[in-house]
């Protein structure tokens, strides 16, 4: 493997199935080490883009290599040195825990006594040495996505793809796989992780994709994300209902561009180009209007704001791409 | 040093070996369905050979239970199909193929471990019923050489089976659908020399039961325990153990290759 280069490198990968392009000139590269979050609504071809990284399917067009290995050419290479832990968690449940890692040890080709030694470490590794023997049929959801991820790291290996390990998990385990994918991280194996969730992205991931409609439609770190797109806002909670509407006036001239408002808490957020300006002229319009606010702050935007700006599905400029 | 092929032929052959242990570890862990599935058939012969046995007669005449005894056994491997695909269909709905798929396993392991596994738990049934027969005073009367080709044939028509059982499971892919194929699997069985002789039976169905392959595995098993058949004159009779050796082979040849290309197709 190529010790300089990314990790993953895809290039206009392509998709259809029928009148839906799963995959609409998709690319993406991962440098070594660290996790690379893709982020995405349901159905925005996050899943699609694993399989195929992963030889799990064909891609229609484009190319992409995986930890120095070219997927459609040495399938055989990738699957040697990545790990898998797919959407819906993939192992035997009539089977124990033991039995499940030591027969995906065999298939990694490991002997017999290596692969009972391998299956030790890992139940040791994931907590799972109280149930090792119990079927997985009776695990929890989080026991039973921790043994999933146990089997994708069978070999140690230099590239773990995860799609959506957490969807459907309550918060405990949720803490759970979230440290395990931080260990694995830390000890310098790179992570390629799927979510839906905002938080999951901006607590793991190192650097982001956001992918919509089968394409990357931003990357950067989830701060850069939050830099370029956002940009800061200015919000404000007043006192007394009877000022909402004269103040979203006054804010919105101020500032030049309309608030966004909610009333229930008596508050408004607009996005402002310069902060220190936008503020005293925040300010003073409101303190020349005689209103005196409970509350005045600048901030940046969250993650949320940006997600949902990047993949509002009716925004007109959803097709501009923004690298940061 | 090996070379490349024999490693290739080396992991073919363990991996395969890995996974019928697999199936074989299903089996200790869930002895339950194995065991009915395992006397399931000796409740058929008991019901029919004693039950509704006295009100059956054998053309040519003949001890009816000698008759049907075959017919059981071939009855049993056909119903193995079920396990078959339900084996093969939750693997794949479960993503367990896809993981399988992503490992450095060899991947014609995946059907040849599936298909060792079948044909050890067929076996195992076949022994059972053999055994159940023995008890009820069905015997060879042929020879053990013909009774050894007999089981040969009956595992060639389970092999056959099986490979339409995993074409059927990856089209499938949902282990709850096996209800539709045991609605299937019945008429199949009935329709056929298994329990009585078609020239009973009205004339269209007669010829459909004729036909049937797994009519051909039962009246060549007949030949060569030597049990009583209805003989007739027709070509399918005059050609049974032929044919018990055709049918299973024109499966193999359709189903074989629609498998691998069904495998192949889920990378599609
Ligand atoms: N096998 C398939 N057949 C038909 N459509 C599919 C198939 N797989 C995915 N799709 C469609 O492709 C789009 C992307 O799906 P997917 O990659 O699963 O999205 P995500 O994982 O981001 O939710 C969806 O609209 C989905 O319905
Ligand atoms: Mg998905």
């Amino acid at each position: 493997m190529p010790v300089n280069g990314p990790t993953i490198d895809a290039e206009g990968l392509r998709k259809r199935y029928g009148d839906m392009r799963a995959l609409d000139g998709l690319d993406l590269t991962v440098p070594a080490g660290g996790v690379c979050g893709l982020l995405g609504p349901n159905g925005a071809g996050k899943t699609t883009a694993v399989r195929v990284l992963t030889t799990l399917l064909r891609p229609d067009a484009g190319r992409a290599t995986v930890a120095g290995a070219d997927v459609l050419r040495h399938p055989d290479r990738v699957r040697a040195r990545i790990g898998l832990v797919g959407q819906h968690a993939a192992v035997d449940e009539v089977l124990s825990g033991r039995q499940n890692l030591v027969l995906f040890a065999r298939l990694h080709h490991l002997p017999v006594s290596r692969a009972r030694a391998r299956a030790a470490d890992l139940l040791d590794r994931f907590d799972l040495v109280d149930a090792a023997d119990r079927p997985v049929g009776t695990y929890s959801g989080g026991m039973r996505r921790r043994l999933d991820l146990a089997a994708g790291l069978i070999l140690d290996p230099p590239v773990l793809v995860l799609d959506e390990p957490t969807t459907g998990l309550d918060p405990r385990a949720r803490a759970q796989v979230w440290d395990a994918v931080r260990g694995l991280a830390a000890a310098g194996t790179t992570v390629l992780l799927t979510t839906q969730y905002l938080e999951e992205a901006d607590q793991l991931a190192d650097t982001l994709r956001v992918v919509d409609r089968g394409r990357v439609i931003a990357a950067g770190t989830p701060d850069q994300l939050k830099t370029a797109l956002g940009g800061d806002r200015v919000d404000v909670v007043l006192s007394r209902p009877d000022d909402l509407d004269r103040a979203v006036r006054l804010v919105g001239v101020a500032v030049g561009a309309a608030p966004d408002v909610d009333p229930a808490a008596l508050r408004l957020s607009v996005p402002v180009p310069q902060r220190v300006t936008a503020l005293a002229a925040v300010l003073r319009a409101l303190d020349d209007a005689g209103l005196a606010p409970a509350d005045v702050a600048v901030r940046r935007p969250t993650l949320d704001e940006v997600y949902l700006r990047l993949t509002a599905r009716d925004a007109p400029d959803t097709d501009r791409t923004v690298t940061a | 040093m090996t070379t490349l092929p024999a490693r290739r032929l080396r992991f073919a052959v363990s991996d395969s070996l890995v996974l019928t242990g697999r199936a074989l570890a299903h089996a200790v862990r869930q002895p339950v369905p194995v065991l009915v599935g395992l006397l399931f058939p000796v409740l058929l012969v008991l019901m029919f050979g004693y039950l509704f046995g006295g009100a059956m007669t054998v053309p040519g005449g003949g001890d009816y239970r000698e008759f049907l005894l075959p017919g059981m056994f071939a009855m049993t491997v056909a119903f193995g199909i079920e396990a078959t695909y339900t084996a093969v269909a939750s693997d794949t709905a479960r993503g367990v193929t896809d993981r399988f798929r992503t490992l450095p396993m060899a991947p014609s392991a995946v059907v040849t471990g599936r298909a060792a596994a079948d044909l050890l738990h067929s076996a195992a049934g076949l022994a059972v019923m053999l055994a159940c027969g023995l008890a009820v005073g069905w015997q060879w009367r042929a020879g053990p050489a013909r009774a050894l080709a007999a089981v040969g044939l009956l595992l060639l028509l389970r092999f056959a089976l099986i490979w339409v059982g995993i074409h059927l499971a990856l089209v499938l892919r949902r282990p709850e659908s096996v209800v539709a194929l045991q609605i299937l699997v019945w008429p199949v069985g009935f329709t056929s020399n298994a329990f009585v002789a078609p020239e009973t039976m009205p004339g269209w169905l007669a010829a459909v039961a004729e036909w049937n392959p797994l009519s051909a595995t039962v009246a060549a098993c007949r030949e060569l325990f030597g049990n009583p058949g209805w003989g007739g004159d027709s070509f399918a009779a005059q050609h049974a153990v032929a044919l018990a050796v055709v049918w299973p082979v024109l499966l193999i040849a359709v189903f074989l290759p629609l498998s691998v290309r069904r495998w192949r197709h889920l990378g599609r």
